[in-house]
């Protein structure tokens, strides 16, 4: 059974070589903070918070690094308050 | 004048003090003179793996603040008499080092010996840039997994950017060296290979040491493995290692890897 194991399982180094590059490519493109994809989200969530007050715990930011581009998915929540008027 | 080299990692545990002993004591095998200099204020190690723990009198931090002259704090090895310990402090903390003094202290150094190894501390903070701010060449000891090439990486970025070399707008001259690398599961796919690792961090290669229970057999009687025995698979890779440090070219060799590569192992271009 485990000499099955052994020999069934995948490789893994091809995996880790792959992250590493990805990861990597970021991470040199970014030396000096100027990572734009972290600007860009702390700025969305800036110009946010001047309209309405933010959650943090309803704010849900997803960031994906890829080889070729990059997606950053923000999420929040807008809480609908019936007794308030708008400002 | 002497050169000055940083061995160096960013991740713990990689193999610098092991592999800074294990130079060191090589360079001066062949008769050269040299110091290894502990810059791990605090974390000391480089003492116990050259077998001099119970020599320690006098360490950087003292010969900086001007409590000992450089010649007292020197400690001598008893079994290669070429070969020179300059121990970090255990008590202090690592703010004791300032610029100037470590600047003082090398400079003193290159001047009576023919290499300076510094040792430097994980991390990227004072007490490494400090290690790596006034050497000539900089060793990068890797492990072939994901979060010491990263460290590696990171500190790469470094040595181009904090030293004194590349403020100068000068190139530092960058080797990898890739310790406790095992062939057989680098083979079944389950390892970082040589070449995914060289591809990634493209630094040129000083040498492979293979994972190897010489290397803890060697830390636990005090000697640099080069020293305690000299015919292992880890020594000679460190002796080859030395020789590239030295100038010279010499094919790459994989320890471990099967006969039948041979053709593989000669192609490989040194560093």
């Amino acid at each position: 059974m485990n000499l099955f194991r052994l020999f069934s399982r995948s490789q893994s180094a091809p995996a880790a070589r792959e992250r590493l590059q990805v990861l990597l490519a970021h991470e040199r493109a970014s030396a000096g903070d100027s990572d734009l994809v972290v600007k860009l989200r702390d700025e969305i969530l800036r110009a946010i918070s001047k309209h309405m007050e933010i959650d943090s715990e309803k704010v849900s930011v997803k960031l994906e690094r890829g080889v070729q581009v990059s997606t950053l998915v923000v999420d929040v929540e807008i809480p609908f308050d019936a007794t308030r008027k708008a400002a | 004048m002497g050169k000055v080299i940083v061995v160096t990692s960013g991740k713990g545990g990689v193999g610098k003090t092991t592999s800074t002993a294990a130079l060191g004591a090589a360079l001066a095998q062949n008769g050269d003179k040299v110091v290894v200099v502990d810059f791990d204020v605090g974390l000391r190690n480089l003492d116990l793996v050259m077998g001099a723990e119970r020599r320690v009198v006098y360490d950087l931090v003292n010969v900086i603040q001007g409590d000992a002259k450089l010649t007292q704090a020197l400690i001598r090895d008893k079994r290669v008499e070429t070969l020179y310990l300059l121990a970090a402090s255990q008590t202090r903390d690592k703010d004791n080092l300032t610029p100037e003094g470590v600047e003082k202290v090398i400079t003193a150094l290159k001047a009576a010996f023919d290499w300076v190894i510094c040792d430097s501390p994980a991390g990227i903070e004072r007490g490494a840039t400090l290690a790596m701010r006034h050497a000539d060449v900089a060793i990068v000891v890797t492990n072939p997994e994901v979060s010491s090439v990263r460290d590696s990486d990171r500190i790469i970025g470094l040595l181009d950017s904090k030293t004194l070399k590349a403020e100068n707008g000068e190139q530092i001259e960058k080797h990898l060296l890739l310790t406790r690398y095992d062939a057989a599961r680098a083979e079944r796919g389950d390892m970082l290979k040589v070449d995914d690792v060289l591809e990634i961090l493209s630094i040129p290669l000083l040498g492979i040491i293979p994972e190897s229970t010489d290397v803890l057999r060697a830390s636990n009687v005090g000697a640099p493995v080069t020293l305690a025995d000299g015919r292992s698979a880890p020594a000679m890779a460190y002796f080859d290692a030395t020789r590239r440090l030295k100038g010279e070219t010499l094919p790459i060799t994989i320890p471990g890897e099967k006969r039948g590569l041979f053709g593989k192992i000669f192609g490989r271009k040194a560093a």
